[in-house]
């Protein structure tokens, strides 16, 4: 009873006169259907959001950098990086036009004054080694940018049969389920039950040393995470609405895997991939500075750092340069992939 | 808990199947190793060659080898080394497996410690200049190469300052304190990020929301109710930990002259040693399966919800 006759004093306190209302013109509502943010797409939408952390961004410049200089090494590299200037062992660094103690090419190496070594070894004027030479005589920046040339070359070819293999292996397990996906994955058990280290150095030591070694050494373990990563995403993806409606259609699994799957598993993909690399180029580092790396005279940034260490008590700057860029490379590369995953990770979506 | 045992059963059958093929696999390998044992084999007369060969059981034929190595892998004998004057390789690998344990429990312990301290930190101070700084941390322990690590601590510490020995070993904490500095940032860097992870996911639950509206500080909050929470998905990251110090030992015992598996390892696979390479590859493999196991048993026993959820899937 009570709230009737509130109703009905509101009735009566609110009188409507036409006046008081406008017309709505007629797009009004196309307009609010609108959507006002471009429309973008999942790469786009990602890397929105990459450009969002600066982190990534400079790691992401710094990579470039370091990759236009590894890869151009046989164009810009000042000597070669195998030819021995005999007697011009051991050099401190040396800069035209830079004068600071260090950089110019006198050393205190052995104690006492500080000297000018290139005068002292013989070296005829305008002989620069921007970074010095090695204890062989071989100039350093010429050794570090093919170094860093191999090193990255054994990195990308690494995470590239993973990303192949893994996927392959983690979409057929994921898809085909049931029997086929047990024995897959029991095999897999087994397999992560070896220590990688173990796996790899066996098989350097059955294969020819060389680069090719160590990518197939390093693609023999690397892609068992992949294939997990992507058996698992396939599983949650395949009972998706747009996967049966696929697969109702009559659309073949070849298809739906390359169509549907691999597009939507593309982030993981991406992701996975990107911190596969930095654990490659570290393994490489890791085999070459214990002597099954890179044979001789090929140069990885493993091996150069092994050389340096050999003299690094007395001769340190031969061992911290190409150790320098090894750190800066994972580093780079683990920002970018924490980047990365960040923006790809849709719970992350603001 | 018969499920829970019907579990456990099939985890160590296959824990046994992989550690065979593991031995069967590195045998085989060791078959197809370019080089043989002895360093001068063109100053040896055939008739020392066959002499040797018998002595080392390598007269027989390849499955009466492998028949032999499995035999004697049963009861403990990993054969005998081609270097070191013949000596068996399970006392070989016995009296350098001190080290290595030593450094590997000091390294996890201390890594672990500080890396739990810095993510829960991390985690309380969230999106904040101590939190970038933590995060940033973690990147270059988990970026540096550890021998990259070591030498530098070796360079700083032993060679400029003095305060510890160059590399030498005699068991004592003096000669231990940088590589185990060495060894543990990998742990911390592991460890911290992943309570980090962690803490910010327990942190919003709702029995920490009702502890902090009971009236407890935040901090008692984080390290009463928190940390425990958060320590328990910590055990999943020992097994990869493990492997990232055996990999690490190999240069870090180097780097410092430590008499132990790794620099055992390194030594063994520069002078064609087979039998002690496939000695360290079993034995680390056997220790990677049961830190696995145990990992995996542990995690049954601290979060019963693991168990029920095994018991009903698998």
């Amino acid at each position: 009873m009570e709230t009737h006759d509130h109703n009905a004093t509101i009735n009566e306190k609110t009188k409507f006169s036409p006046d008081m209302f406008e017309k709505a013109s007629g797009a009004s509502t196309e307009d609010n259907e609108k959507i006002s943010a471009p429309s973008l797409s999942f790469l786009q939408d990602s890397w929105r959001r990459l450009k969002k952390n600066k982190a990534a961004v400079i790691s992401l410049g710094i990579l470039l950098v370091i990759m236009v200089l590894a890869f151009s090494a046989p164009l810009i590299s000042p000597h070669s990086p195998y030819t021995q200037y005999s007697g011009q062992t051991s050099l401190p660094p040396k800069i035209p036009g830079i004068d600071i103690n260090g950089l110019n090419g006198t050393t205190t190496a052995g104690g006492g004054e500080r000297f000018d070594k290139y005068a002292q070894v013989g070296a005829e004027e305008g002989t620069y080694y921007i970074l010095g030479t090695d204890s062989l005589g071989r100039d350093l920046l010429s050794r570090i940018l093919y170094g860093t040339r191999v090193s990255l070359i054994i990195a990308f070819a690494a995470a590239f049969f993973d990303l192949t293999f893994g996927v392959i292996y983690g979409l057929v397990s994921g898809w085909k389920g049931g029997r086929v996906d047990n024995v897959m994955q029991r095999i897999l058990e087994i397999l992560s039950g070896v220590p990688n280290l173990v796996v790899v150095i066996l098989t350097l030591l059955v294969l020819e040393p060389g680069i090719q070694a160590i990518i197939i050494a390093l693609a023999i373990t690397g892609w068992i995470p992949m294939a997990r990563i992507v058996r698992a995403q396939t599983l949650k993806l395949k009972n998706q609405e747009y996967i049966l409606a696929a697969q109702t259609l009559g659309e073949s699994s070849i298809k739906i895997a390359l169509k549907h799957l691999i597009s939507n598993l593309s982030g993981v993909i991406i992701i996975q991939t990107m911190f596969s690399i930095p654990s490659a180029i570290f393994f490489e580092a890791f085999l070459s500075f214990i002597g099954i790396g890179i044979p001789a005279p090929l140069a990885s940034l493993g091996t150069l750092i092994n050389d340096g260490y050999k003299t690094f008590q007395f001769l340190p700057h031969i061992m911290w340069y190409p150790a320098g860029v090894l750190c800066v490379l994972m580093i780079s590369f683990n920002l970018l992939a924490d980047g990365l995953r960040d923006a790809f990770d849709p719970k992350m979506k603001d | 808990m018969n499920h829970y045992l019907k579990y456990l059963g099939k985890r160590v059958f296959y824990m046994f199947v992989t550690l065979f093929l593991i031995a069967s696999i590195t045998f085989f390998l060791s078959k197809l190793l370019p080089g043989t044992p002895y360093t001068n084999q063109e100053k040896l007369s055939d008739q020392q060659i066959e002499i040797m060969n018998e002595q080392y059981g390598l007269n027989e034929p390849t499955v009466v080898q492998y028949g032999i190595y499995m035999g004697g892998l049963v009861t403990g004998d990993l054969g005998t080394s081609f270097q070191y004057d013949n000596t068996p390789v399970t006392k070989l690998l016995s009296t350098r497996i001190g080290p290595s344990l030593q450094l590997g429990f000091q390294a996890v312990v201390l890594g672990t410690f500080f890396g739990i301290i810095l993510g829960v930190i991390s985690a309380m101070k969230q999106n904040t200049w101590i939190d970038t700084s933590a995060t940033f941390v973690a990147i270059l322990g988990r970026s540096i190469p550890n021998f990259v690590f070591a030498v530098l601590l070796q360079l700083i510490f032993a060679v400029k300052l003095g305060w510890f020995p160059i590399a030498l070993w005699n068991g004592g904490f003096e000669s231990s304190v940088l590589p185990t500095l060495a060894l543990a940032i990998g742990p911390l860097a592991d460890s911290a990020r992943f309570i980090r992870t962690e803490m910010v996911d327990v942190l919003s639950s709702d029995y920490i929301e009702l502890a902090r509206a009971k009236g407890l500080s935040r901090w008692i909050v984080a390290f009463k109710h928190g940390v425990r929470n958060a320590l328990i998905p910590l055990l999943t990251i020992l097994g990869p930990m493990a492997v990232a110090l055996m990999t690490g030992s190999m240069v870090v015992e180097n780097i410092y002259a430590i008499p132990g598996i790794g620099e055992q390892f390194v030594k063994s696979i520069l002078s064609n040693d087979y039998p002690t390479i496939m000695g360290v590859t079993i034995l680390y493999s056997a220790m990677l399966v049961l830190i696995i196991l145990v990992v995996d048993i542990m995690y049954g026993i601290v979060d019963p919800r693991i168990r029920v959820s095994s018991e009903g899937g698998n």
